[in-house]
Order: C-alpha cells, then sequence, then structure tokens
C-alpha cells in the first residue's frame, strides 16, 4: 500500500508502447481478467469491460478502421487519465492507466477529432479523498502524461512529414503538414519554455533573427504552398525532426508547475486570438484551424488537469470555463469540413469575429485561474 | 477593500470621506462640474452626458449583444452600473484596482487611469432597435413589446452612403471626458467586463466638442473652420428641453419617461475640396460668416438668422440652400434638438487625404419629429452634400437616469 502523500499516489504511469504490439508478456496486471480489449472502427469504439477495480488497468486497442485514431480514458470534466495517440489503421497498442475508484468514461476518437465515440467506465474500491497539496501535485502529473502523449505522437508525425517531404511526394506531405502540427500546438507553453528552439521549429518568416535563415515547418509550408517546389527542402526538414526530437526529450524531463498549467491554458487561447484568427500562423497553407483546435485542446487539457483543484477552490468559475470551452467548440464546429476544418480564407469576416467573441468570453474567466491556483487555501 | 480615488493617489489622503463629499457637492443629473477635471453626478433624474456641458472628448462605442441569455444581459447591465459609478467618481473600475490586486491575477482595472482625475467623465447608456427585435424580427429576450414607437429604425436618406459594419448596434455608451484618456479607459474597461454578453461592434473617438450644451461655453467650431452648435439647445433652458429634449410621460413606454433619443452620424468631411472653395461660397453654403458666426448679413452670432429679407440683387439674404435655413426650427415645423457632436482625424484614406469628419451626435424627444425631418431637408437641397458623406448612423433610446446606488442601467426596461 502506498503513502497516501507519495507523489504517484492516484497517478498513473502510463506506458505507451511504441509500434506494434500483440501485448506479449509484458503486462502484470492488477485489474482482474487481463487486458481489456478495445475494438475502434471509423463508427464504433467496443470495450470489453466497463467495470474494473480500483489499481492498474490495461486497455488493449486495435484499430480496424480507416482513419487514424486515438484512445482516452477520461476524469470528470474530460481531465485525461490517459491516452494513446496516433493508432494507424490495423495496428494496436497498449495502455496502462492506474485509476482510483469512481466514474469515468472511455473515448475513441477516429479521424482525432470532436468529442470521440463516448463509453462508461466505472472504477470501484477505496480511495481517500487527495489533499489539496497532492491534488496540485496531481494536476501537475496529470499534466505531464499529457504532454508525454503529445510529444510522442508529435515525433512519429514529424517523422512521417520530413520523409515526405524528402521523397518529394507534396501531396503527402500537405496532408500531413496540419496533423504533425496539432500534435505541436496542443503544448506550445511548453515549446515556449525552451528559447531558441521554439522559433527555429515554428518561428514564421518575419520573427526570423538577423543572421538566421528561416527553416522549421513554416519555411516548409511556404515551400509547399507558395513556391510548390520542395526539391530543395531536403536539409530544413532534417534539421525541423532534429530539432522536433530534442525538444520532445526536453518537455518530457519537464514538470510544470500548477502555475504554469494555468498560464499555460490562458497563453493558449493568446496563441488563437493574436496568431490564428488572423490567418498569420499558417499564410501560405491556410490551415490555421487545425492549430486553433489543437490550442484550444491544450488549453482544455491545462484545465482539466487543475480541475479537482478548481473545483474545490472555485466551483463557479469551474462551470463558467465548461460553458465557455463548449461555446468555442460548437462555434469552431461550424467550420468541419470532411475529418478537417476549412481553410482560413474560406471564413468570412463575419465568422471570424464571431470566434474572436468566442475566445474573449473564455479567455477573461481563464485568465482568473491563476490567481485561484495560487491562493493559498 | 479601499476606496480611494485615483485623484487620491495625486493629492494624497482623500479617502472615502473626502470623495463622498466631493461627490454630495456635486448638482444631480450631471449638471455643471466645478471644474474640468472634476466628478459629474452619476445618479440623478436624467442621464449624465446630455445636457452637461459638452467635455472636450469623445469614445463612442457601439455593441451587439452575442448571449441568449436574458439573465447575462442583465447582471451585465448591473455591474457595467457599478463599474460607471466607480469610474465617473474617478475610481479603478474594479473594487481591487489596477495595481492592488494578486500578483497571480489580471488587474481588475486595465490602468491606464492611474493618476487621473475623473475629468468630468460621463457614461451614457442607449439601447437600439436590434435589442428589441433583430432584423430578422427575431424577439431574442423578450423585448419587443417594451419597444418604443419613437425607437423605429431611421429611414434611408438621400445620398447616404453607410457602411452597415460601422452602424446600428443593440447597445451604445457614449464616453465624454475632458482627457482623452480617460474617456478610451472606460470604454475599454466596459468592453472588457462585457466579454462573452457583448461584442464591440464599432467605436468612435472624437475630439474637440463642435457643440456648446451650456450658456456659459463658447460656441466651438467643426473641421469646415465655421463656429457649430450655435442655435443649440442649452442646460439653462429648461421649458424647451422639455419640450424637445426629454420623453414624456405618456409619450410612450414609461420606463422611457425622463429618457432620450440618440442618433449618430458619422459625417466624413471632404476637406481637400472644401478648402479651395472661395471663402464667399463657404459662408453661402454654411449661412453664416466664418470669422464670428453671426448669420450672413448680421452682426452678431447670436443674432436671429434672417430667412426672408431679399437683397439688392433680389435673391434672399439668406441663400435658399443654405445649411442654416434648410436645419431651421422655422424650416421644420419647430423641430429641435441637443446637438453634442465631436470632431474626428481617423487618420488618412490611402489617398492622401484626412479621414476627417464630425461624429453628429443629437438628443431629442422624438426622432420623427426632429432628426429625421431636419434630415430630409438637408438631404434634399443642402449644398454642403458635396463635401460630405454620411458613412454611419445608430439610433438608441437613452433611459432616464440612475436613481439611487441600487438602481442600474436599463432597470426599467427588464423589470
Amino acid at each position: 500500500m502506498r503513502h497516501l502523500h507519495s507523489p504517484l499516489a492516484f497517478t498513473a504511469a502510463v506506458v505507451v508502447l511504441a509500434g506494434c504490439s500483440s501485448s506479449g508478456g509484458d503486462t502484470a496486471t492488477a485489474a482482474a481478467g487481463g487486458p481489456i480489449t478495445v475494438k475502434a472502427t471509423d463508427s464504433s469504439c467496443e470495450v470489453a469491460r466497463t467495470q474494473v477495480d480500483a489499481g492498474t488497468s490495461v486497455f488493449a486497442i486495435t484499430n480496424g478502421g480507416q482513419k487514424v485514431t486515438e484512445f482516452y480514458v477520461y476524469a470528470a470534466g474530460d481531465r485525461v487519465m490517459a491516452e494513446v495517440e496516433n493508432i494507424a489503421p490495423g495496428l494496436s497498442r497498449d495502455l496502462h492507466v492506474e485509476l482510483p475508484a469512481g466514474s469515468y468514461e472511455t473515448a475513441c476518437k477516429p479521424g482525432m477529432i470532436g468529442k470521440g465515440i463516448r463509453g462508461q467506465l466505472t472504477v470501484s474500491g477505496s480511495a481517500a479523498p487527495l489533499t489539496d497539496d497532492a491534488a496540485l501535485l496531481a494536476a501537475t502529473e496529470s499534466y505531464s502524461r499529457y504532454v508525454k502523449s503529445q510529444t510522442a505522437a508529435l515525433e512519429v508525425k514529424t517523422t512521417e512529414f520530413v520523409t515526405a517531404v524528402k521523397n518529394g511526394d507534396a501531396a503527402k506531405a500537405k496532408e500531413l503538414f496540419p496533423a504533425a502540427r496539432t500534435y505541436w500546438e496542443r503544448i506550445e507553453p511548453v515549446a515556449e519554455i525552451f528559447g531558441d528552439l521554439d522559433p527555429r521549429i515554428d518561428g514564421r518568416e518575419e520573427v526570423t533573427e538577423e543572421g538566421m535563415k528561416f527553416g522549421g515547418f513554416h519555411k516548409i509550408e511556404q515551400d509547399l504552398w507558395q513556391k510548390n517546389d520542395i526539391s530543395q527542402s531536403g536539409p530544413i526538414a532534417d534539421q525541423l525532426l532534429t530539432d522536433v526530437k530534442e525538444i520532445v526529450q526536453k518537455a518530457n524531463a519537464e514538470k510544470l508547475s500548477p502555475l504554469q498549467l494555468a498560464n499555460g491554458a490562458k497563453a493558449l487561447l493568446d496563441e488563437v486570438a493574436s496568431g490564428k484568427i488572423t490567418g498569420e500562423e499558417d499564410r501560405y497553407s491556410h490551415t490555421d484551424l487545425w492549430d486553433f483546435n489543437a490550442n484550444i485542446d491544450g488549453s482544455k487539457a491545462a484545465i482539466a488537469s487543475l480541475r479537482p483543484v478548481l473545483e474545490e477552490r472555485d466551483a463557479a468559475l469551474v462551470k463558467t470555463l465548461d460553458a465557455e470551452f463548449a461555446n468555442v467548440d460548437a462555434t469552431l464546429a461550424k467550420h468541419r469540413s470532411g475529418d478537417g476544418w476549412k481553410l482560413h480564407n474560406e471564413l468570412s469576416q463575419a465568422d471570424l469575429k464571431e470566434l474572436t467573441d468566442a475566445i474573449n468570453a473564455l479567455a477573461e474567466p481563464i485568465s482568473r485561474v491563476a490567481a485561484v491556483v495560487a491562493k493559498q487555501s | 477593500m479601499s476606496k480611494v480615488s485615483r485623484r487620491a493617489l495625486v493629492i494624497g489622503g482623500l479617502g472615502a470621506a473626502g470623495a463622498a463629499g466631493t461627490a454630495a457637492a456635486l448638482l444631480s443629473g450631471g449638471e455643471p462640474a466645478n471644474s474640468f477635471s472634476d466628478a459629474v453626478a452619476f445618479h440623478g433624474p436624467h442621464q449624465a452626458g446630455i445636457v452637461t456641458p459638452a467635455q472636450d472628448r469623445l469614445h463612442f462605442v457601439a455593441f451587439d449583444v452575442v448571449t441568449k441569455d436574458r439573465d447575462r444581459l442583465i447582471q451585465l447591465l448591473k455591474d457595467w452600473t457599478v463599474a460607471a459609478t466607480r469610474m465617473t467618481a474617478g475610481k479603478d473600475a474594479g473594487e481591487v484596482g489596477a495595481v492592488a490586486g494578486l500578483p497571480e491575477a489580471p488587474p481588475d482595472d486595465t490602468g491606464e487611469a492611474i493618476g487621473l482625475p475623473a475629468a468630468a467623465l460621463t457614461l451614457t447608456i442607449g439601447f437600439g432597435p436590434t435589442l428589441f427585435r433583430t432584423a430578422d424580427g427575431r424577439d431574442r429576450f423578450g423585448l419587443a413589446g417594451r419597444q418604443p414607437g419613437a425607437l423605429a429604425p431611421l429611414p434611408k436618406f438621400t445620398g447616404d452612403t453607410l457602411d452597415a459594419a460601422l452602424s446600428d448596434g443593440d447597445i451604445g455608451v457614449q464616453a465624454c471626458a475632458n482627457d482623452p484618456q480617460v474617456a478610451v479607459h472606460a470604454i475599454r474597461n466596459l468592453a472588457r467586463i462585457g466579454m462573452g454578453v457583448v461584442s464591440v461592434r464599432w467605436s468612435q473617438l472624437g475630439f474637440g466638442r463642435t457643440s456648446s450644451t451650456s450658456t456659459g461655453q463658447a460656441t466651438p467650431r467643426n473641421l469646415f473652420g465655421f463656429k457649430d452648435g450655435t442655435r443649440n439647445l442649452k442646460a439653462e433652458q429648461k421649458d424647451l428641453l422639455r419640450e424637445h429634449l426629454w420623453v414624456q410621460p405618456g409619450d410612450g413606454p414609461a420606463w422611457m419617461d425622463g429618457g432620450s433619443y440618440l442618433v449618430t452620424r458619422k459625417i466624413r468631411m471632404l476637406v481637400e475640396t472644401w478648402d479651395r472653395s472661395p471663402l464667399v461660397e463657404q459662408e453661402a453654403i454654411v449661412g453664416r460668416h466664418k470669422g464670428n458666426g453671426a448669420p450672413i448679413g448680421l452682426a452678431g452670432e447670436f443674432d436671429e438668422p434672417d430667412l426672408t429679407s431679399v437683397g439688392d440683387d433680389g435673391e434672399p439674404l439668406m441663400p435658399a440652400v443654405a445649411h442654416v435655413r434648410l436645419a431651421h426650427p422655422a424650416t421644420n415645423n419647430g423641430a429641435r434638438m441637443l446637438r453634442r457632436g465631436y470632431n474626428f482625424v481617423d487618420g488618412s484614406d490611402g489617398l492622401g487625404r484626412l479621414n476627417a469628419g464630425l461624429f453628429f451626435i443629437s438628443y431629442q424627444r422624438d426622432p420623427a419629429k426632429a432628426f429625421i425631418p431636419v434630415q430630409r431637408s438637408l438631404a434634399a437641397q443642402d449644398e454642403m452634400n458635396e463635401y460630405i458623406r454620411h458613412v454611419s448612423s445608430g439610433l438608441f433610446a437613452c433611459p432616464p437616469g440612475i436613481k439611487n446606488a441600487g438602481d442600474f442601467w436599463g432597470s426599467g426596461l427588464f423589470t
């Protein structure tokens, strides 16, 4: 039995096994009955068991659909307890998660967008409530898990993107560009901690410092969409992957404080308000709405990690945030196109103003989160 | 919580008692403040900012209501009233203030007015026709039955070149102050408090009042270089105000009794071509002498314009299409309004011309008996139309004053 104040008391140790897995031999699971199989398709999400005992559970997810999918275990308010990103069609992945007693939801996300296909998950057993400090610590742990899941997928998708660029496959590269950036944009507040790596990976042409060469995602974007020539983009793509690998390593080692989480949630909305709404971010491809959505995802994840603390200290604020996040989602959903989004230049001025209003309505209450977190209760 | 006014930061030691004393010494209903920098009373039978001696600066904003929730809208009006009460008294917008809060929290005041006096700030609210019924006829907040007949959308006037994005709005707020920073600070904080409930539709900065609203004020000049507002209604003319400015019991729904209807028109002036016109032509178009503002053929600014005499050449002394004649009460069934406009220069227009003009503001008991007939008369014949373009238009019903600390903007409409 672990000590209550141990950092790992009620947080999951998530192991995402890269590549294919037959869940063979590595899973000594505390939960009775072995791994819980999850059959994911483009329209269904069959979870073999919806009642498990407190402790570690292992989900074995197989993607039988045509779309890339994700699998999540959510606590109340969409707090991510564990997730696997980027499960390609035909592949299987295992997810280990430690869950205290309570009500949860499982979700498959075919196409990696939206709320996903949800299901109930009941965990029974005994669990003492967290102390305040433990709750803050849990928030940090919870967000670290989120960052790890995103960075893993970022590295995989960037590798695919870079490969397509170097193979001269512009069509494939164009398709992968917004997908790879999604994982980047979700964790931008973390990326910003690492001074010069962030601008090298994600800098726009006008922020390239004197004496430096314009590179990174946006240089390749320019080559793909504006210059229509990626024959010279190989070295830039190589450098991008090197930089991404470095930042992934650093991000996984980084622990954001609860205050950094709160400010990160706000910073992501500032990103939307200042760069994505205006179409400045992806000016050649106009895929700004992918980034927009990813920023919102990341902001949600940071707030969800803090949720138990916020519920305790300012329940009214949590209600407001839930309502305003829902409003942003609904407003953005009007601009869905297939599995992705409309291009920025397909939106009218009125559309953009409506999005701005929704972001402002969310960002004002989010700006009050940091003080709630900082408050000594 | 400290209730020290911003002014106290400058003068020092003016605590709550001192600030209250200052407020108590004011006349109610926005009557003259003692000086350029004093506070104007926020409470009174009428809203301040109408007959208040026109301050030097303007920041006007029109909002669209973006929430569907009537209760949220009412709560915002209450929150706004609290903030407006504080800011017009020279205090921070919020209880905590610009620098006294938690370091991890964004301040509840934006801070650019730290150290500035109240500067005679007034905040005046009005409700547009679309709050009651949207353009496509929807009644979002159960207010359609409360819409006054006088708040019918303005007709289209000949020559109007209105930009829809710069026109109308569900709610209008006029901030006037003797310091532009104080006026901007007030609107900025109201916009911030309103996020999620309202959205700024358009806004306008103005400088240099173009009207006098008190006999104690000299008549200022507009950007054509002419005195503007000589024959304006004045705060001291109580009988005329009753007749032409304030909504009277029986005019319409009771919630507007003691209120007034506000018309805004952004009038671009083509100053470059105007400046090339001969003086005699400019004076004939306006109907006044440029130097002292006297009506054509007369000596003093406040001489009654002579609309009937004929000159030696057999032509009327006051040209048939002079602005003064066309706008005169005698030409418009006695129509009078209280004008309160401001000059504006919004930079340049990319063609080397100043983007300048007059942000016209008028208050009246009924637009159908005041602004509308006068503007029809001007739109049809005014020679000045060659030099001006109406680019934006707004109409708002301004409720009566805030009675006391428990009252809020538009309480009569929502209760």
